[in-house]
């Protein structure tokens, strides 16, 4: 091969190399920064967050138009992808403003301009600890309930029996289909460290499967099989009604003169 | 640097004798000679201060808040959208539209790079500031390079930035800047992204010479592409330049000021000139300044010598 093309393919080669490998470090530093997303609370109207890593400009608009300085801009040594936005609940909660001023201070769409309404946001889920909540413990503290803006819905109080003393448990039950997940409650929480905490649902929240039928919920669909048979079976002749109550004759018995 | 120092052919007849740069030995002289400087830093730092004051000291003007955001993305007294270009080119390369504020912001600064030339570098990034602080401390201590590496490093770390962008979805320079990190917790609290200005510092100062924006950065590399036809150049007189070398020497771009070209062409025409102005009160002769491109013209006796 001449000398020359023989350079120029080695150094092709070489930069291909250098090129891979720094690629690949490169990349790996992405990941393990998108990996970190999960554990991160975003402002409300977030986007997924495979799309709201891609969108985020990181230019924390949304920080300054918080008039409550709840979020935050992560910094490196955070459990969040560097330079986005997130909020710490148990510091600062989200306060819920009705005209969310966040959303349209966001330039890229990051935080999605179609959420109007504050109480539809889902920035996290709360989840409750039992083995620290009071209320669980058998004492009335019912902090959460009290505190949480979508009273009622989100957090309700139930009671529970407490094995045999005659006293009831009356716990906070959290309903995923309300929570905003913005924090209130966990900011509120009056144990050393809170017993009730938003997190991410994908970190928390199950799913049933659609193979299970709860045939006791009227809302479950009745499947084919299961439905009643169009026409009934001939009708079969009903008893005659008695012609005074069952029993009467018995429970009369001796009252007669 | 070999470049300037080419003769280009001309006769040495022609050529005056070669007077170096003398600093001036008033005051007023010293600041007169600093006057770019002074104004880069102003720029550089009041950027900077506009946005810290506005999120920290609530800087507005008529009740809007003066300058929102940083230099990502922002807004200018709540109308005028200002976004990084090269940001939202990754962004949209990632796969994901935006929403039209941002474009619109990007495309704002897209004109305006165009027309300036990549004064980005120069005259607004707070990187600048750390690097030229290693690059004085590096020539005072008379350190030498550990290696070398192509200027056009920083082109290929451009297009790997797209490319990773487009494989993994995210905006992959934007999500390890070291400039974004170190003017966001400028900002919004100082924290570990420091440590990537403190390690560009380093590098500039013992490994190599305009390391970061002259070799690496491909936010720069960027601004230098778009501002391949700048209108603002640094205009050369041919007919005064007496080759001395000086601005070469104070160039962080030497390899810009190929004079023979620049004498063709009336100004130093590569992109990668950051128009810093360090070379034009430098000159002993005065043969360099600042001008729009149509204001420059290739010297006339020089067009009919360069003809082969």
């Amino acid at each position: 091969m001449e000398p020359k093309r023989r350079e120029f393919l080695i150094k092709t080669v070489q930069g291909a190399a250098v090129a891979a490998c720094g690629g690949l470090v490169w990349a790996h530093l992405l990941r393990q920064e998108a990996a970190a997303s999960v554990l991160a609370l975003r402002p409300p109207g977030a986007l997924a967050e495979r799309d709201f890593a891609a969108a985020c400009i990181k230019c924390g608009q949304c920080a300054q138009a918080c008039p409550y300085d709840t979020l935050r801009m992560a910094r490196a040594e955070d459990d969040t992808p560097i330079g986005t936005p997130y909020f710490v609940p148990r510091d600062i909660p989200c306060y819920m403003c009705a005209d969310i001023p966040c959303i349209p201070a966001c330039p890229t769409g990051a935080l999605d301009p179609q959420l109007k309404d504050i109480s539809k946001a889902r920035m996290g889920l709360a989840v409750i600890d039992a083995e620290s909540c009071l209320s669980w413990q058998g004492l009335r503290c019912e902090v959460c309930y009290r505190v949480c803006p979508v009273k009622g819905t989100a957090i309700t109080i139930q009671n529970h029996p407490r094995q045999t003393s005659k006293h009831a448990l009356f716990v906070p039950i959290v309903h995923s289909q309300a929570c905003t997940g913005c924090g209130m409650c966990e900011e509120a929480c009056p144990t050393e460290v809170a017993a009730i905490r938003v997190l991410n649902p994908k970190l928390v929240q199950g799913k049933i499967g659609s193979h299970y039928r709860l045939g006791w919920k009227s809302e479950t669909p009745i499947t084919q099989e299961f439905k009643p048979q169009e026409s009934p079976p001939a009708a079969v002749s009903e008893p005659a009604a008695p012609k005074s109550a069952p029993g009467m004759d018995t429970l009369n018995q001796g009252l007669d003169p | 640097m070999s470049s300037v120092m080419e003769p280009g052919g001309e006769a040495p007849a022609a050529r005056k004798a070669v007077r170096l740069y003398t600093p001036p030995a008033t005051l007023a002289g010293k600041l007169w000679g600093w006057r770019y400087l002074v104004l880069r830093r102003t720029v550089q730092i009041g950027v900077l201060l506009m946005f810290f004051g506005t999120l920290h000291w609530g800087w507005q003007i008529a009740g809007t808040p003066l300058l929102r955001g940083n230099l990502s993305a922002s807004e200018f007294v709540g109308v005028i959208p200002m976004a990084d270009p090269f940001a939202v080119l990754q962004q949209l390369v990632s796969g994901h539209m935006l929403q039209t504020t941002v474009l619109l912001g990007a495309a704002i600064l897209l004109v305006f790079y165009v027309v300036a030339g990549r004064v980005f570098c120069g005259w607004v990034c707070p990187m600048n500031m750390v690097t030229d602080l290693a690059g004085w401390l590096r020539s005072k201590l008379k350190l030498n390079d550990l290696f070398r590496l192509s200027r056009s490093t920083r082109y290929w770390i451009l297009g790997m930035a797209l490319v990773l962008s487009a494989v993994l979805g995210v905006a992959a320079f934007e999500w390890v800047s070291p400039i974004s990190m170190l003017h966001r917790e400028l900002i919004y609290g100082v924290g570990m992204g420091l440590t990537a200005a403190v390690g560009i510092f380093v590098f500039d100062l013992l490994i190599l010479k305009h390391g970061w924006c002259g070799h690496l950065c491909p936010l720069g590399a960027f601004y230098g592409l778009l501002g391949k036809r700048a209108l603002l150049r640094v205009r050369f007189d041919e007919r005064s330049c007496t080759h001395c070398g000086e601005c070469a020497r104070v160039c962080p771009e030497p390899q810009v000021l190929n004079l023979k070209q620049a004498a063709e062409h009336g100004m130093v025409t590569a992109g990668a000139c950051t128009n810093c102005a360090r070379c034009i009160p430098i000159c002993p002769e005065n043969s360099l300044d600042f001008a729009l491109r149509w204001n420059a013209q290739p010297a006339a006796d020089l067009r009919t010598r360069t003809q082969p």
